[in-house]
């Protein structure tokens, strides 16, 4: 599957001009707000009529400008999951969740209700109506009220960025099933560098409207010269297997042999998880710290040094475990004499790592 | 109940029968003029706004007019009319009912169209993605949030309806039994020497049904309302 988007669309002020090309699964349009992320969703959906482009799935062609083809939305059956849900507030849960599958071809074979109603964990709600459900159980049923439309593609347009943290760590679960478990091509827009960790198969970062990169979650993260949110954003990702679960509530990872540990982590032991360090919480050392009490000391060498006119630089080193970014002070850089080759130490606070930034 | 005389109830019964049919006859086309207007743009918006609006504007005589020269038997609206449905309005209360709903027209305009206002259009496109098309989205979503509205605007219509006095007496006259609907018979009482009894008796039967529409509304609307609002 190839999910091919060309667009070119002006604003008054701004011109979005985007193009990619991804493979299956889930790609995350990753860019600050304004970089034109809800653009590229809004004409997948038919929302919006660019001035030029095509956007197609293999050979099911959304739009082709220079064809004069154009699906009508609600011919496109995509399932866009909103930022502010929007749930009919006149219908209960189980009318909204019902609602696309009434409009769904007689062909179609969307996912059993049973099966999303248990996956989403919306039993309990199915009687209610949104005005009195939480911001967590409403995000939920718009997930489900998506998928129950047998849609061919979904888009989610910064599904969390409406909850708090709590709410958010109880949502994201469910998009890592959709992704594992629904055969469909998601395109997912979001501004958080933990999302991205979490999620992608593919990400696209987005700058002014242009597409400045495009890759694995690990691949981007790791590369200090895409950063669309900014250093203070910056940070890479690491593929780990769980090894051990310690009785002193740490769990032990293995990233390439070394291993790391971390708060303890609710999934089993033999999984595979992903861990995103944030540049700022990682300090480098020239010589083997010793009696330090952070646990993961990860020895490297340094890939490339980025700065800009601030007083910051972004260090990539490139260790057994991956690629990690650190983000220290250009002083700090220059004291310790950092270039190109300069064998390093990456010290992780293990408690720094935190769990929404760790998934499957 | 004999503290009316039978033409009192028949102007009763007609006032009735009149509203009804300017209130259903305004629903229909009151309410997609309001659509059309909250959420299209095309050419004429304005001109049509201020259509719409005119006879809320104009003296009612004017429309009343303007109705007898469209509509009536010389007119060319009204000869057409006849030749193709049977339908006449000049001097019967069909025509009543026709001056009552162009005179109550603007007011279901102005209610649906606040209340179609109020409903996000990022519900409607929500709809759409989910594969509804827009006469389904008007049918799912959009109408059952504006019934509140739409109820509303139909009280005042066939309030309206039921009130109106200078169109009706312009168009059709004031012929007992025919188009003599309360406000016209309260006129005509007035100018009656002995005729207080029958002017106290009708105004408070005027007053006793808008009362009553208006709370039958409000018991309604409040209704759809915790529904739609919905907890």
């Amino acid at each position: 599957m190839t999910l091919a988007c060309h667009l070119k669309h002006a604003f008054p002020g701004f011109t979005l001009d985007a193009h990619f090309e991804v493979p299956e699964g889930l790609t995350v349009l990753y860019g600050r707000s304004g970089s034109g992320k809800t653009t590229v969703v809004n004409a997948a959906a038919g929302l919006l009529r660019p001035d030029e482009g095509r956007m197609q799935v293999d050979d099911w062609l959304l739009f082709d400008t220079a064809q004069k083809a154009w699906l009508p939305p609600h011919k496109r059956r995509v399932g866009y999951i909103f930022q502010e849900g929007r749930l009919f507030p006149h219908l209960t849960v189980a009318q909204n969740l019902r609602y696309g599958h009434w409009f769904a071809p007689k062909g179609a074979t969307p996912e059993p209700m049973d099966r999303v109603v248990n996956m989403l964990g919306l039993g309990p709600l199915l009687h209610r109506r949104p005005a009195a459900l939480s911001g967590g159980e409403k995000q939920r049923v718009a997930i489900g009220r998506a998928l129950l439309a047998a849609p061919r593609m979904i888009l989610a347009d910064e599904p969390l960025s409406a909850l708090d943290d709590a709410r958010k760590s109880e949502v994201l679960p469910y998009f890592e099933r959709l992704r594992d478990e629904v055969e469909i091509p998601i395109l997912y827009v979001t501004h958080s560098a933990a999302e991205v960790a979490r999620l992608a198969t593919t990400v696209v970062t987005l700058e002014d409207g242009r597409v400045t990169g495009q890759g694995t979650a690990a691949e981007v993260l790791g590369d200090p010269s895409v950063t669309p949110l900014g250093a203070r954003a910056a940070g890479a990702v690491l593929e780990a297997t769980i090894t051990k679960h310690h009785p002193d509530a740490l769990t032990e990872l293995n990233a390439g042999g070394t291993p790391l540990f971390l708060p303890a982590l609710a999934q089993p032991e033999g999984s595979s998880v992903r861990v995103r360090i944030a540049a700022h919480d990682v300090i480098l050392s020239t010589t083997e710290p010793a009696d330090l009490s952070a646990l993961n000391i990860l020895p490297g060498t340094v890939q490339d040094i980025r700065s800009g006119q601030g007083p910051g630089a972004i260090v990539s080193l490139d260790t057994a475990a991956g690629r990690i970014l650190a983000r220290v002070t250009r002083r700090s850089a220059e004291r310790l004499d950092l270039k190109t080759g300069t064998p390093c130490y990456a010290v992780i606070k293990s408690v720094a790592l935190a769990p929404q930034d760790i998934g499957g | 109940m004999d503290w009316l005389t039978p033409e009192e109830w028949q102007a009763v019964a007609l006032s009735l029968r009149v509203a009804f049919w300017a209130t259903l006859f305004c629903l229909p086309i009151g309410v997609f003029t309001a659509y059309a207007l909250a959420r299209w743009a095309f050419p004429g918006r304005q001109l049509l706004n201020i259509l719409v609006h005119l006879p809320l504007i104009m003296p009612p005589v004017v429309t009343g007019y303007l109705l007898l020269i469209a509509f009536g038997p010389q007119g060319g609206l009204g000869a057409l009319l006849k030749e193709t449905f049977g339908l006449t309005f000049a001097f019967r209360w069909t025509g009543a009912a026709l001056a009552s709903g162009v005179m109550a027209f603007p007011f279901m305009v102005r209610a649906a169209r606040l209340s179609i206002e109020a409903v996000d259009p990022k519900l409607e496109q929500a709809a759409a993605t989910l594969g509804a098309s827009r006469a389904w989205v008007f049918v799912t979503v959009t109408l059952p949030m504006i019934l509140p509205g739409i109820l509303a605007g139909c009280v005042l219509a066939f309030a309206k309806g039921m009130g109106e006095f200078g169109a009706t007496i312009t168009f059709v006259s004031n012929i007992p039994g025919e188009t003599q609907t309360i406000p016209l018979a309260i006129d005509l009482a007035l100018e009656t020497p002995g005729g207080e009894g029958r002017v106290m008796r009708l105004a408070l039967i005027s007053i006793a049904l808008a009362a009553g529409a208006l709370a039958l509304s409000e018991w309604v609307s409040r209704r759809v309302a915790a529904r739609v609002g919905g907890v």
